[in-house]
């Protein structure tokens, strides 16, 4: 019995031993293989005397299933250390940037246009779009802008040479085209590029305008100051925002609006600042749109979308819209 | 308009600041865009006499004066101008004087004492001028106080007028209008008639009676040449921003800055005959008072005598027959020019005139006689003289409309509550005529009010009368049915972040560009014309969004950035003939450096061809592309694709030309594409087809083509002829080279196979693969690659 607990204790010293898979196959056939010290000693069971042969045999069964579960304990540890070995081989810089394509972005003038649009449309208003080529008529005639009128001089016009065309000077004739192609309720607002011979630190030929009109039985004045008033507060995301109605002239609403928006309060010093004018759709206009204004009334307003961009966003430079600098632009991803 | 606040107190007594009277008047509608006080704050200042200047004992620059002030003793002061001399009124500052920043005391200059100090019209604050002293005329009084004695307590107002409000061009239409704001009466008395004192009369006759309503004309004879323009007029001119000249046609301004009523003096002896107001015949031409030449445009006004014309009507005198030092008879005009005879004439004349900028807006014209009235009284006042009888010719007055206002409609169109009471108040405190009339009332405006023509216009005064600051914000209302939104469509919001997402940065260009980018982008030379561009850089218009981002990418290449991925949606515009333009929406976007930013992690690549197709690809999603080899002008003749929606052309892709690119100075070429907007907008809801459970089948085939047979076309071969259990071909490797004969290629294609109901058998696998190959090698000469 000794033999066998020797054995045993032979076995558990080979097998920590070794430190590969290989070495410790081999070290078990010193144990358990063909000519092992255990086989050897089933194979001398026969020349016991056959009242010990079940005693010993169980013995000897006994300290093989020792050494078997020694061996097994041995390949665990031996598996678990190689795969804790090749894991640390594979470990990687987790702080190296990530793979990837540079990030891109939207133009200030659209993040601010998007924005108007949802607030609108969350007050039911859709999208609506014109050309830029504009004909004298919608551009001028059809809002009450007549030939030779002082009225037209309030916008220096792009022509288009051999022609009686301009580049549209405000997003107004969308107003009589959307009108003309609807019927009411109408709620749409417009929002586009517009031209005007106007170049300088405030100022760009070319800048983003965005008109709304309503169409309706019973709209007011006092509607258009609401819905003004609400919009303001849900662009600035200000619930401060006061707007005030001063009378103004243009010549396709009657009465006619400038608003001026309550920006900061300091005691009695009030800073207005003017984001666009307004009023109520001059009867005349709701006829050219095919409506008739005893029924209907609206209000249409147009304000500077660039002029709105920068108020949001603090730009303080209307050309720095323009340039397409990446270092401007990428400020607003 | 330049408005003094001392004038219009004048007209309307009230004690209101200036900031309030500005207040008023721009909640009122005229919007005050600068208040402007005429001097600085000072006090103690007075007119004195300088009665001897000399030399300083110890200052070449200083000279030593003895002034009287009207302080009862002489004064000595130290005085450092160059213009003193003795005899001068110049203002004095006492001891005691506070001026802007200081205070007068006694002083000893250079020791020599000073008892007070001589101010140059800097010191006063009224001009940046500091070369001298502020000589005064010869007859001011010594010792008056120099603020009351140059009327300095004033502000002069700078108002924004609109075009409608032409009754607002002259100090007693913005007095009317103030007072009936602030709620006050104005004080506009009556002018007198001049005594007829001779009988030299010129007669008038109006050949355009519509243009020219009514013409009232004067004689005065026996003027004083030596008359000089008195100083409180001169003020009032020359702070309405009008400089001074001599006294008939300062006359004649400050009637038309009073009453609004532009006038003309003609020199009486240089007429020739009557006067008629006529059309200017063609080939007639006048020198005006400018001595530009006008010639005739059509319905042109003029004001002829026998010789011909002498004025244009409403625009502007003529040099012949103007008023001159010498005059010393004077014919004066007082004339109503409707604003239809005068809009636009002065601006095809290129010329800038304060008569047709009040006539095309439309002066009063019941009160032409009333200034010629004024012009005489103060010409007689000014120059002497006796003045003959009124001529007058009458034409076809206008009729002033009566129009009906509904106080339940002015309420509805304001939506908020104003009593009947008010709405007649406030038309009647507006000098309109106003009866009860039905349901409502009758209302003719005043004579001035051109812009009151519609009840609209009405409920514009009526609430410009209560106030525009007690418009109510009455919460939205909605009553329309939900917004129709196809879910298939795409807006052009999500076109712009499937961009973004792809790594593109939104820029926006001007939508003018110069020709030549034009020629180089587009091969276009009959593009859209600007008539006034504003530079020769902006002066047509694109029909490319390409030529832009190529400018982008090199005015950022300029500013250190050697990567960029940018694009655009915007129009352009296709001349279509002399007068149409077609503006299609496109999108555009260029990639110029890598295909990726410089990272530790990826080989460096630079963007080629295939990067800008995958990108379209991706942005086009569902919309079905064709792209086929092409030409554009700005692409690589080689590196270019047509791309086709439905057969139509709706843009490209390409490699800018080597060309361009070396013209434009870039180190590399930009990859680029440009789409038409609408295809990738529409779309439609997707719908379920069914998965199959089965399993799929891939087989890959390898063969040899020529050269020049492309990759798509075989592919659309394939897929056209394939049987409905083939799931997809697609290419997945090209070669040419080592091992491949010269004009020829390899190309691998991925068949993928799988049917809906059941495993496809080998038999059925080979049948089908076996089709491809015959169709590979019968159609384009393909062998199969071992």
């Amino acid at each position: 019995m000794q033999d066998l607990d020797r054995i045993v204790a032979d076995a558990e010293v080979a097998f920590g031993a070794c430190a590969t898979a290989p070495d410790l196959e081999q070290a078990k056939a010193r144990f358990l293989g063909k000519a092992g010290a255990l086989t050897e000693l089933l194979k001398g069971l026969g020349k016991l005397p056959p009242d010990e042969k079940p005693r010993a045999g169980a013995a000897i069964n006994e300290a093989k299933t020792r050494v078997e579960a020694l061996l097994a304990a041995r390949r665990d540890a031996l598996l678990a250390a190689e795969l804790e070995s090749r894991l640390a081989a594979e470990s990687i810089d987790v702080t190296l940037p990530g793979r990837r394509q540079s990030a891109g972005g939207l133009h200030p003038i659209t993040r601010a246009q998007a924005h108007i649009e949802r607030l609108f449309a969350s007050m039911g208003f859709s999208v609506a779009d014109g050309p830029e080529i504009e004909n004298d008529f919608f551009n001028f005639t059809a809002l009450r802008m007549f030939p030779n009128h002082p009225s037209r001089s309030m916008q220096d016009t792009f022509y288009i040479a051999g022609s009686d065309k301009v580049l549209r000077t405000h997003t107004s004739p969308v107003q009589i085209r959307h009108m003309q192609s609807h019927t009411p309720p109408i709620r749409v607002i417009c929002p586009g590029r517009v031209y005007r011979v106007d170049h300088d630190a405030t100022h760009s030929p070319m800048f983003h305008q965005i008109e709304g009109l309503w169409v309706d039985e019973g709209i007011s004045l006092a509607d258009l100051k609401g819905t003004i008033t609400q919009f303001c507060r849900a662009f600035f995301e200000r619930e401060d925002i006061e707007i005030r109605f001063r009378p103004s002239y243009f010549p396709f609403v009657e009465p006619g609006v400038e608003i001026d928006m309550v920006w900061e309060k300091k005691g009695d010093e009030v800073k207005y600042l003017e984001i666009g004018g307004a009023g109520v759709v001059h009867p005349d206009v709701l006829r050219n749109g095919k409506i008739d204004p005893e029924r209907y009334s609206g209000f249409a307003f147009g304000m500077g979308l660039d002029r709105l961009a920068m108020l949001k966003y603090g730009v303080n430079d209307l050309r720095l819209f323009f340039e397409n600098d990446l270092k401007f632009l990428r400020q607003f991803r | 308009m330049k408005v003094s606040v001392a004038w219009l107190r004048e007209l309307v007594a009230t004690d209101l600041p200036v900031e309030r009277i500005a207040h008023v008047l721009t909640m009122g509608g005229l919007e005050v865009e600068e208040v402007a006080p005429v001097a600085g704050t000072f006090t103690g200042i007075v007119v004195a006499h300088v009665k001897s200047v000399a030399p300083h004992p110890n200052a070449d620059k200083l000279r030593v004066t003895e002034v009287d002030a009207g302080t009862g003793e002489t004064l000595q002061i130290v005085c450092g101008a160059p213009n003193v001399a003795a005899g001068q009124k110049v203002p004095c500052a006492l001891i005691g004087a506070k001026l802007p920043g200081f205070d007068i005391k006694k002083a000893k200059l250079r020791g020599v004492e000073s008892n007070g100090m001589l101010c140059s019209a800097r010191e006063l604050g009224l001009s940046d001028d500091h070369a001298g002293l502020l000589v005064l005329p010869g007859d001011a009084p010594v010792g008056r106080d120099v603020r009351d004695y140059l009327g300095l307590d004033d502000s002069v107002l700078t108002l924004k007028l609109t075009p409608n409000r032409g009754d607002c061009l002259s100090m007693v239409g913005i007095a009317r209008d103030f007072a009936a704001l602030a709620g006050l009466p104005a004080s506009l008395a009556p002018v007198p008639e001049a005594p007829v004192a001779i009988e030299d009369a010129r007669p008038v006759r109006l050949s355009a009676p519509t243009a020219c309503t009514h013409y009232f004309g004067r004689v005065i004879r026996g003027l004083d040449t030596r008359a000089r323009t008195p100083d409180w007029m001169a003020r009032r001119l020359e702070r309405a921003g009008l400089r001074p000249r001599s006294p008939l046609v300062d006359i004649t301004n400050y009637v038309m800055l009073e009453r609004g009523q532009p006038m003309h003096a003609f020199d009486h002896a240089k007429l020739k005959g009557g006067i008629d107001v006529r059309w200017m015949a063609p080939g007639e031409q006048l020198q005006l008072l400018n001595d530009q030449w006008a010639e005739s445009i059509p319905n042109l006004l003029a004001i002829a005598d026998e010789s011909g014309p002498v004025a244009l009507g409403g625009v502007m005198g003529g040099a012949g027959t103007m008023v001159t030092d010498a005059t010393t008879d004077v014919f004066f005009e007082a004339a109503y020019f409707t604003p239809e005879a005068v809009q636009g004439r002065a601006k095809q004349l290129q010329l800038s005139s304060d008569a047709a900028y009040r006539f095309e807006r439309g002066i009063d014209p019941q009160g032409s006689r009333a200034a010629l009235e004024r012009a005489t009284q103060l010409t007689l006042d000014i120059c002497g003289g006796q003045a003959g009888p009124v001529t007058q010719a009458q034409g076809e007055s206008p009729v002033r409309p009566r129009v009906r206002v509904r106080p339940a409609r002015v309420r509805s169109l304001l939506g908020y509550d104003i009593p009947d009471a008010f709405v007649r108040e406030s038309l009647e405190r507006l000098a309109c005529h106003v009866e009860a009339a039905g349901d409502g009332l009758a209302v003719t405006p005043p004579s001035w009010r051109h812009d009151l023509a519609i009840e609209e216009d009405f409920v514009e005064e009526v609430a410009r009368i209560h106030g525009y600051e007690h418009v109510p914000a009455h919460a939205p209302r909605s009553s329309v049915p939900m917004l129709l939104a196809a879910e298939g469509i795409r807006s052009r919001l999500d076109l712009k972040l499937a961009c973004a997402d792809l790594g593109y940065q939104e820029v926006i260009n001007y939508s003018f560009v110069s020709s030549a980018w034009e020629e180089d982008f587009a091969g276009n030379g009959a593009p859209v014309r600007l008539a006034n561009p504003i530079a020769s850089t902006m002066d047509v218009m694109r029909t490319t969004l390409v030529g832009g981002l190529v400018q982008a990418v090199l005015a950022n290449l300029n500013r250190d950035e050697a990567r960029t991925r940018l694009f655009e949606i915007g129009r352009c515009f296709i001349a279509e003939g002399p007068s149409e333009a077609e503006q299609p929406e496109r999108l555009a976007a260029i990639t110029f450096g890598g295909r990726l930013p410089e990272q530790w992690g990826e080989a460096v690549r630079a963007a080629d061809f295939y990067d800008a197709k995958g990108d379209l690809e991706a942005i086009a999603g569902s919309a079905g592309l064709e792209f086929v080899a092409g030409t554009h002008p700005a692409c690589h003749p080689g590196r270019c694709a047509r791309v086709l929606s439905g057969g139509r052309d709706i843009g490209i892709v390409g490699e800018l030309h080597p060309r361009l690119q070396q013209k434009y100075d870039l180190p590399g070429p930009p990859v680029f594409f440009e789409i038409e907007t609408a295809v990738l907008l529409s779309g439609r809801a997707p719908r379920f087809s069914g998965i199959s459970r089965m399993p799929t089948v891939r087989r890959d085939l390898a063969v040899l083509v020529d050269e020049t047979v492309p990759a798509g076309r075989i592919l659309a071969t394939l897929r056209a002829a394939a049987p409905a259990c083939v799931r997809e071909i697609e290419v997945f490797d090209q070669y040419r080279g080592k091992g491949i004969e010269d004009g020829r290629k390899s190309l691998a294609f991925r068949v993928v196979m799988q049917d809906t109901d059941r495993t496809l058998t080998d038999a059925e696998v080979e049948e089908i693969v076996g089709s491809i190959r015959r169709l590979l090698t019968e159609q384009y000469k393909a062998q199969p690659r071992t």
